[in-house]
């Protein structure tokens, strides 16, 4: 019988006998943190603790798990209390043995339920309490429609009968309910109930409403489709009555109409004709603008700007503002005026009108069929009614262009050409997949067709219309690219047909710019790197293809030529520059395919005005071809010309009487693949012509580099040439005009050679001793700079809290743990000793008995 | 069905017997005249495959007689000595041994002969069966010479096979590149190496007599290839393997090479060949050669001869005058008249402006020199290609970097008109140190923004630091345009806002490619 057996916690013993208040208010319990100082506006929250307090409720915290979990640990078996309320804490005891009580006896009743007469029992109908219900249902139907047809809500009942009773015995998921209901107030239960009983009658309302119009729905249809079967088995009634519906009431006509009719809503002002054009030329300034600053190249990043060409009210449909091809609708001399390109945007109307038409058929094809010969009667085509007379008004307007111009006439002729082809074609096309898709798509129709299905597939996978369109019109790009280049290599290159599609290409450029950037830098990449193989190998490379050549125009027609870098554009430069210098020319066809990359460096730096030695070089080179004697030149050509070589006289004329019949015309591109020149005659046009075209972008360069300071350095090759070698006395009269206008040029310029010097430097500034002032506009610490390093910093504190705090709990937890069986053992060595004591005690006593038996015995003797 | 499959297995089987019948009859009689004397006569036989029609037979033949005659000369069974004449050994009255060995020996001459003839063979399995069989043959003699050792070799070395060796491997007729190179197996052998060196000089002194100084171009390729696969040993210590065992002078082989090749370069080369020999010459050559400035004379005349040419001799020049101190009058001034337009399009660009920077980089050069050069090179940068000119600029603004004097050439503040005549050879009298350098102006409008911005850097006061330009000698117009595309690149990419509605459309109308072009 030793010590108590267990040491009461002080603190538990503390908390348990005392009130908080008590707590709070004992000095002795209260620690209070110091603070260092007093800063205004701060809230600490660690100011006062309970140092007691919190170590009791985390003991017993840990009595309740960490203990029960040590308790059972390597205790397979589990014991759970299944009487009523057992783990619910929020039940009070008393309460949770009234339950169980009347649980009891509401079982041991209803056994014996059929043969108790005992007045006790509630009456009821249908489950509910008679008596109850007499007192609820005026509540209820005070504000429920007649079909709610007196039933409560199990709600209802339940909060009034006080959750429980017969209806509660069944479902023991929603004892628990009642059970937490019951710590509500009447009041808030009250109003509990008012708020969702309005919320059914809402419900309700709604259902109705919405079963009455399914219904007012079912009939119409019925409607139709009893018209229908009426008019089949007895069509002469039915046709009678059909005309008597019709004649509705003339005045709801007008009210509902009305009613339907759009209210007028307040629009911008239209803008007059100067407005727009000032608008445009702004909008043109500042594109100019944009551009001069690319080409300087200073503000080579400002990559936040929004796209160039997005106007304010673009609503990014793919519908590009052009202000010249913009009809303007409008009366003059009372007779609609209609630009000539009006053609092609009434074009499209038209097929937007037709995908209209289309629907239209399909949806209502039924009445078509049942009454087109009869006037219009059916609501719906009211719709068409108006088309029609949209379509009779630009009729009108063309019968009334007929007479007013003849080529208009033919323009007319051509439209309907185009009109009645356009009717063959689908409306509708799916978005190619591959480029064999495309090829499929394209091929077989006509250029002017294949344009129209580019244009409807773009109009059909509109990016706005599903998500995945984008993609496809992005790739349709590259497709087309690639079709350009098939078109080109075809023989003979059909290159009209690129021509027409040129402003589909312009037009997914502009959508999908990075798209197109891509794709053109694929292409170009992939042909230097084979030329760069082929370099490798052989030391020299053929010209580039005709596709290639149309590549690099198009190239110049999506993308600005003039930007100091662009990523398109100078790779293509580069190809040129690659091409000018690394193939050498073998015949007629290469010289043709150097004048046109000639060409296209010319336009890629006519803006910039920049410089391309490439593009002297090969001019030069071609002209040497043209030089008769080639010994004692002034001047030397650069590779991939030579000097002299069996090559290098490809552009001397055969016979000088012939560029007495030469007249100058452009050369075909197609001569860049296959020259065929029968007699020597054509020969020596074909030279001429070249020559000429040499002749006319010396022209243009020497103009064009007027401005460099080494001009005349960079000229003086050509104009030794020009000036001395070339047979100029042998070729016609234009060309010995093209000649002296180029030498005339050339001299003319006299460069003034500015100052080589550096520029001036800043001057350092003085140091000063006034103060920087730094604002501080956000108080408090700051670590960290950027949003990310700021977000680091503070998951890192966060992380080392509590990490610090997880240590120190399991360190608690162990040390508890330990406390614990330490007690254990000390409790189990208290039970032995004691245990042990009272068998010596017993012993003893025995013992002492014996001895007593003994001695009385010994005494008895 | 069965009948058939019969038939086919047994045509198979006939097919197969063929083909297998004579390298099994070869292989039987090789073993059958080794076994005993008795049947020497086969030997025949197989010389008869040996010329036979079929490649695969003959080289099995050539297996088999590589087999045998290995092991006969293994065994001593060949004649030893100066062979008598065929039809005197019937009559002559010699033991049966000692004619059964002078009938071998001539067998063997004679398969010697058919073997030299197999290397101009059309098909190459055959020529290498030929040559390795050949070498093999070398190999053994070496061992067991043929020849009576006399007085006055410690060790003997079958000459004449090589040198018959080497002279067909130099044939006039055909291209023996891969027959060369399948040799330079052997030549790794120091002996083999000397006495094909000692053969080569042989031939080709003899060739180019009967020519007469004009080498066929032909032989020239062989020779050619013959000697640059002559990989001498960079150390003396390392004359180690030989195909006979014997001791060597490694002073012998590099007196060897050199006169080797100073015989080849004595003749009149085409101009490829020249090429190709300036472009080993520094490399594979001058370090083997006893006594370089042998070389003087073909190098300064290579050197005179302009163009590629005088850019690759530069090279050898470079290595004698670094380390054999070859005083070169005028080294500068020849070195300032390569600077052609050319310079920038050839092959070896990067080799020359690698050797043109390590001339330079003398800070005791005068300043009228390295000024001419600055201003020659940006001359000529005027017609130079945009991978080039990122090479030059740098390279130009070096020059300035290491003579301060010279940057008058970048900053003058006085006007001055340009003075440079570009004509003048001597850099001493072209006057550029009074010009400045306008060109690098101009193609700061160059249309490479790179190009554009290196041109910008003498727009300030150049920095301290040189410019690295090694890594930059070999970019190519493609690096470049790969380079442009790995550049950061921007959100987006600005387009053209003139809509495009034809393909000859230019800025403004038509552009200058529809003026010229019509789409047709």
């Amino acid at each position: 019988m030793g010590k108590p057996p267990k040491k009461k916690n002080l603190a538990d013993k503390v908390r348990k006998t005392k009130t908080s208040t008590e707590i709070k208010n004992n000095p002795f319990e209260v620690k209070i943190n110091r603070k260092k100082f007093d800063i205004l506006g701060r809230k600490s929250k660690h100011d006062v603790g309970l140092p007691g307090v919190s170590r009791s409720k985390a003991i017993n915290k840990r009595k309740e798990t960490l203990l029960k979990e040590y308790k059972t640990k390597d205790k397979a078996n589990k014991f759970i209390d299944k009487r009523f309320g057992e783990y619910d804490t929020k039940m009070d005891p008393e309460e949770k043995i009234l339950q169980r009580f009347s649980m009891e006896r509401q079982r041991t009743q209803d056994k014996k339920d059929m043969y108790n007469l005992n007045e006790e029992e509630e009456l009821t109908h249908y489950g509910q309490s008679l008596s109850e219900m007499e007192k609820l249902n005026d509540m209820v139907d005070s504000d429920d429609d007649a079909d709610e047809k007196g039933v409560l809500s199990a709600e209802l009942t339940a909060s009034h009968f006080g959750g429980g009773g017969l209806l509660r015995k069944k479902t023991q998921g929603e004892k628990d309910n009642g059970g937490n209901q019951r710590a509500k107030s009447r009041q808030e239960l009250i109003e509990e109930l008012i708020l969702k009983s309005k919320q059914e009658k809402r419900e309700r309302q709604n259902q109705k409403e919405e079963s009455q119009v399914l219904t007012e729905k079912l009939d119409q249809d019925w409607k139709s489709i009893q018209g229908l079967l009426a008019h089949k088995n007895a069509p002469k009634a039915d046709r009678l009555e059909e005309e008597d519906k019709p004649k509705l009431d003339e005045y709801d006509m007008m009210v509902r109409e009305l009613g339907f009719e759009m209210k007028a809503q307040p629009s911008e002002k239209m803008k007059t004709p100067e407005e727009v054009a000032r608008e445009e030329r702004e909008r043109l300034q500042k594109l100019e603008a944009d551009r001069l600053r690319r080409m300087m190249g200073d503000v080579v990043e400002d990559c936040t700007k929004t796209q160039a060409h997005m106007s304010a009210d673009d609503l990014n449909d793919g519908f590009i503002l052009d202000g010249d091809e913009k009809p303007t609708l409008a009366y003059q001399d009372g007779k609609w005026n209609i630009n000539k390109e009006g053609a092609k945007i009434e074009g499209d109307e038209d097929e937007g009108g037709g995908e209209g038409e289309s629907g239209e058929e399909e949806s209502g094809g039924e009445e078509e069929e049942e009454g087109s010969g009869e006037d219009s009667h059916s609501d719906l085509d009211s719709e068409q009614e108006s088309e029609g007379g949209e379509e009779e008004e630009e009729e009108e307007g063309e019968k009334d262009e007929v007479p007013a111009t003849k080529s208009q006439l033919s323009e007319e002729e051509r439209k309907a050409q185009a009109e009645a082809a356009k009717g063959e074609l689908p409306y509708t096309f799916k978005a190619p997949e591959s480029y064999s898709d495309l090829k499929g798509l394209l091929q077989g129709h006509p250029a002017d067709h294949q344009c129209i299905i580019l244009a409807r597939t773009q109009k059909c996978n509109h990016p706005s219309l599903a998500v995945g369109n984008k993609l496809k019109l992005q790739k349709l790009f590259g497709f087309l690219l690639e079709y350009v280049g098939e078109l080109a290599s075809r023989s003979p290159p059909e290159l009209s047909t690129i021509d027409k599609m040129i402003t589909q290409l312009y037009g997914l450029c502009q959508l999908f710019p990075e798209a197109a950037s891509k794709a053109m830098q694929t292409t170009l990449v992939d042909s230097a790197h084979r030329m760069e193989e082929i370099l490798e190998v052989k030391g020299r490379a053929a010209f580039p293809q005709l596709d290639m050549l149309i590549y690099l125009k198009i190239t110049a027609l999506l993308f600005p030529t003039s930007d100091f870098r662009h990523p398109v554009t100078t790779p293509a430069l580069l190809y040129i520059s690659q091409a000018l210098t690394k193939c050498p020319v073998m015949s007629l066809e290469d010289v043709t395919s150097g004048l046109v990359l000639c060409c296209l460096a010319v336009e890629y730096v006519s803006f910039s005005k920049r410089f391309c030695p490439e593009l002297i070089n090969f001019l030069l080179g071609v002209l040497h071809l043209a030089v008769q004697d080639k010994t004692s030149t002034g001047y030397s050509v650069v590779p991939p010309f030579r000097q002299n070589g069996k090559v290098s006289d490809l552009l001397v004329l055969s016979d000088p009487e012939s560029s007495q019949t030469w007249s100058k015309k452009t050369l075909p591109l197609s001569a860049t693949q296959t020259l065929t020149l029968t007699t020597d005659l054509d020969t020596d046009h074909y030279r001429l012509s070249a020559v000429a075209t040499c002749m006319d972008l010396l022209k243009h360069c020497s103009s064009l580099y007027r401005e460099l300071t080494s001009y005349s350095h960079i000229f003086q090759p050509i104009t030794t040439l020009l000036s001395k070698h070339l047979p100029i006395k042998t070729y016609p009269a234009a060309l010995q005009d093209l000649h002296g206008e180029i030498l005339a040029t050339i001299s003319g310029s006299l460069t003034s050679r500015p100052l080589l010097v550096f520029q001036k430097k800043k001057p350092i500034p003085l140091k000063l001793f006034t103060p920087k002032i730094v604002e501080v506009l956000d108080y408090g610490k700051k670590r960290g700079n950027t949003k990310e390093e700021r977000e680091k910093e503070r998951l890192n504190h966060k992380y080392k809290k509590e990490f610090k705090g997880a240590l120190r709990e399991i360190r608690k937890d162990t040390r508890f743990l330990a406390r614990e069986k330490l007690n254990e053992v000390m409790g189990r060595d208290a039970e032995r000793k004691r245990k042990v004591k009272e068998l010596f005690g017993s012993l003893a006593t025995q013992e002492g008995e014996w001895k007593a038996l003994k001695r009385r015995k010994n005494s008895r003797h | 069905m069965a009948a058939s499959k019969r038939c086919n297995v047994s045509s198979e089987n006939l097919t197969v017997n063929d083909v297998k019948t004579p390298k099994i009859d070869i292989n039987g009689k090789v073993d059958l005249i080794i076994q005993s004397k008795k049947h020497a006569n086969d030997v025949f036989d197989v010389l008869e495959y040996l010329q036979s029609e079929k490649e695969k037979n003959v080289v099995c033949a050539i297996d088999g007689c590589t087999k045998l005659f290995s092991t006969l000369l293994e065994r001593g069974e060949l004649y030893v000595g100066k062979l008598p004449k065929e039809e005197l050994l019937i009559g002559g009255d010699r033991s049966a041994d000692e004619k059964y060995c002078m009938f071998m020996r001539h067998r063997y001459n004679s398969c010697l002969e058919l073997l030299l003839e197999h290397i101009s063979h059309e098909s190459y399995q055959i020529k290498e069966s030929a040559l390795c069989a050949l070498m093999q043959f070398a190999s053994m003699e070496g061992k067991f010479p043929l020849q009576d050792l006399d007085w006055s070799e410690h060790y003997s070395f079958p000459r004449e096979l090589i040198q018959a060796v080497v002279e067909r491997l130099l044939s006039q007729d055909e291209d023996m590149a891969l027959l060369i190179s399948r040799f330079q197996k052997y030549m790794d052998m120091e002996d083999v190496r000397y006495y094909v060196m000692s053969s080569v000089r042989d031939n080709v002194g003899r060739v180019m007599d009967k020519t007469k100084g004009v080498s066929p171009a032909r032989t020239g390729n062989n020779v050619f290839t013959l000697l640059s696969n002559i990989n001498m040993p960079s150390q003396e210590s390392e004359l180690t393997n030989y195909l006979v065992k014997q001791e060597g002078q490694p002073a012998e082989h590099k007196r060897t090479f050199e006169r080797l090749w100073l015989g080849f370069l004595k003749y009149k080369l085409p101009s490829n060949m020249y090429k190709k020999v300036l472009v080993i010459l520094h490399d594979s050559i001058l370090p083997h050669i006893s006594n370089p400035t042998l070389m003087i004379d073909f190098l300064t005349a290579a050197y005179d001869v302009g163009g590629a040419i005088s850019l690759l001799a530069l090279n050898g020049l470079f290595v004698l005058i670094h380390q054999h101190n070859l005083d070169y009058p005028d080294f500068y001034k020849k070195l300032y008249s390569l600077l052609e337009p050319s310079v920038f399009h050839v092959k070896y660009r990067a080799r020359f402006f690698h050797l043109a920077n390590l001339f330079l980089s003398s800070t005791h050069l005068p300043v009228y020199l390295v000024a001419a050069f600055a201003k020659r090179l940006s001359r000529l940068a005027l017609t130079a290609p945009p991978a080039v000119l990122l090479m030059v600029l740098p390279f130009i603004c070096n020059l300035i970097r290491r003579h301060p004097a010279c940057r008058v050439l970048i900053h003058r503040p006085k006007a001055c008109d340009d003075p440079y005549l570009m004509e003048e050879e001597d850099p001493s009298q072209c006057h550029a140190l009074e010009s400045s350098l306008w060109e690098i102006q101009t193609l700061q409008k160059h249309y490479h923004p790179d190009v554009a911005t290196a041109a910008m850097v003498i727009n300030k006061p150049l920095s301290q630091q040189e410019d690295a330009i090694s890594e930059l000698l070999e970019l190519s117009t493609y690096e470049l345009m790969e380079r442009d595309l790995k550049h950061k690149q921007s959100k987006t990419v600005p387009l053209e806002f003139d809509p495009a509605t034809q393909l000859l459309q230019g800025s403004g109308g038509v552009g200058v490619l529809g003026l010229n072009f019509s789409l047709e």
